[in-house]
């Protein structure tokens, strides 16, 4: 219960970090928050020899309003997100998703970054940027490149970085006027990990939905989009009937697993009243329904 | 490489040294090296809470940090908290509502407590619930718990917690 002998870097720069991946390759691991790392550690089921700590690169911490986005460092603390007046007016499902991440002083050293490269498939971050169409910015000293959220998570905490990239920023499109957000999950008790979430933000014009997006997690080996009820939504409205249709055609869509907490038939069935209970929420939010 | 490094760091006010080796618990570094013990250990993974300690004005889990990584941090313990022999207001609170029994998750519901209360301005009995499950104790059942950290509440923000209906 104590983590395995492994040497500790700390760069002071992104470049310094860069170049420290690149030179030791699978033997390091970046460290970002360690609020999943470290418990892996120290149960030995991860063993690296060497951490790369990014705790002290102070400018990969931000969040910045770029106009028609917001851009958000890696290493942004889920707390500051939880307590930014900017995420709440901008993009106020990243709000809400993130006080139902863990608990505050998990919150205050866990980042955005670190969830999103770590993919656990319960974990509220991936959906959010799915919902919210982010692109993720990925860096090495080959170059920089955007990976659009929809490409980028994998597998079971697998994404689309190479083994030399970090993950430096997100990149969070604001929400048109007239669109509605919910995040809503279900845990056995606050804090723990979802048994299944829905991320639903809905944008309308005259009441009828114009854009639908709502992302699953904790339904699959990764966070993903609904999209057979999206389409229904789309086409039918948010009517009791539609939102009925919707949420059995989730349940069908998903592919969840069993374990311990919960039967992947519960699951779906979780993933069902979850997605009714966002789609209303949203909508109620953005003035369509009451 | 992996030779141990000076860690030296601010706790409870005072300025303080000690050698940690790379792959040391901040938890461990708090209680074997600095003997500052009032910190404890319980599960080592995040999830019980008992180890947690203010870090530069954040409550965090010190099981979850390396020594290294306090280089330079401000501190504060369980042991920062009374005036010598004069309880801290939230300590006696504790004590008043019968908020312990075995004592173990003390310090680290303590710590979570004064971070979740002065972190805010305002807190609904239910925002106390939340936040006070950061932290696991098997004894009290919590309702001592939730009532001493409501008074504090109370104490520091100047105005009553608002309760929610009990079918809330």
């Amino acid at each position: 219960m104590k983590p395995p002998p492994l040497d500790i870097l700390t760069p002071s720069s992104l470049a310094e970090a860069l170049s420290m991946l690149t030179e030791y390759g699978d033997e390091a691991r970046p460290l970002a928050g360690g609020q999943s790392l470290v418990p892996l550690l120290n149960f030995r089921l991860s063993r690296p020899a060497i951490l790369i700590d990014l705790n002290k690169i102070a400018d990969l911490a931000y969040i910045k309003d770029e106009g028609t986005h917001i851009a958000i460092g890696a290493m942004t603390r889920e707390r500051a997100i939880e307590v930014s007046d900017l995420v709440r007016k901008e993009t106020p499902l990243l709000q809400e998703a993130t006080t139902q991440i863990a608990h505050l002083p998990i919150r205050s050293r866990g980042t955005i970054g670190g969830s999103l490269a770590n993919a656990d498939p319960a974990a509220e971050y991936p959906a959010v940027v799915l919902a919210l169409e982010c692109e993720l910015v990925a860096q090495s000293v080959r170059g920089e490149r955007r990976i659009k959220a929809a490409a980028f998570f994998e597998d079971i905490l697998t994404t689309a970085l190479e083994p030399d990239e970090l993950l430096t920023e997100i990149i969070v499109p604001k929400i048109p006027d007239g669109s509605g957000s919910a995040f809503v999950e279900i845990a056995r008790r606050h804090g723990d990990f979802a048994l299944a979430g829905i991320a639903a933000q809905i944008t309308f014009a005259k009441s009828a939905p114009t854009d639908v997006r709502l992302a699953v997690c904790g339904a699959g080996t990764t966070a993903s989009r609904l999209t057979a009820a999206e389409e229904i939504i789309q086409r039918d409205g948010v009517g009791a009937e539609a939102i009925k249709a919707a949420s059995d055609a989730a349940a069908v869509s998903v592919d969840p697993m069993s374990d311990l907490h919960a039967s992947a038939d519960y699951r779906r069935r979780l993933t069902a009243v979850m997605t009714a209970q966002a789609v209303e929420k949203a909508a109620q939010r953005a003035g369509v329904i009451s | 490489m992996k030779a141990p490094r000076t860690v030296s760091l601010t706790v409870n006010g005072e300025a303080l040294s000690g050698e940690a080796s790379p792959r040391m618990l901040f938890a461990d570094f708090l209680r074997d090296v600095l003997g500052k013990t009032g910190t404890h250990v319980g599960c080592e993974h995040g999830v019980c809470g008992a180890c947690t300690v203010i870090v530069d004005d954040v409550a965090v889990r010190s099981c979850l940090m390396f020594a290294v990584q306090a280089e330079g941090a401000d501190v504060k313990t369980v042991e920062g908290l009374a005036d010598g022999e004069e309880l801290h207001p939230l300590q006696k609170l504790f004590s008043e509502h019968r908020a312990l029994q075995c004592g173990y998750c003390t310090p680290g519901m303590l710590m979570t407590a004064i971070d979740l209360v002065e972190s805010s301005d305002a807190l609904s009995e239910q925002d106390i619930k939340v936040g006070m499950s950061a932290a696991l104790c098997r004894c009290t059942g919590y309702e001592g718990i939730v009532k001493a950290v409501t008074a504090y509440a109370e104490q520091v923000h100047g105005k009553p917690v608002t309760r929610e209906s009990d079918n809330g």
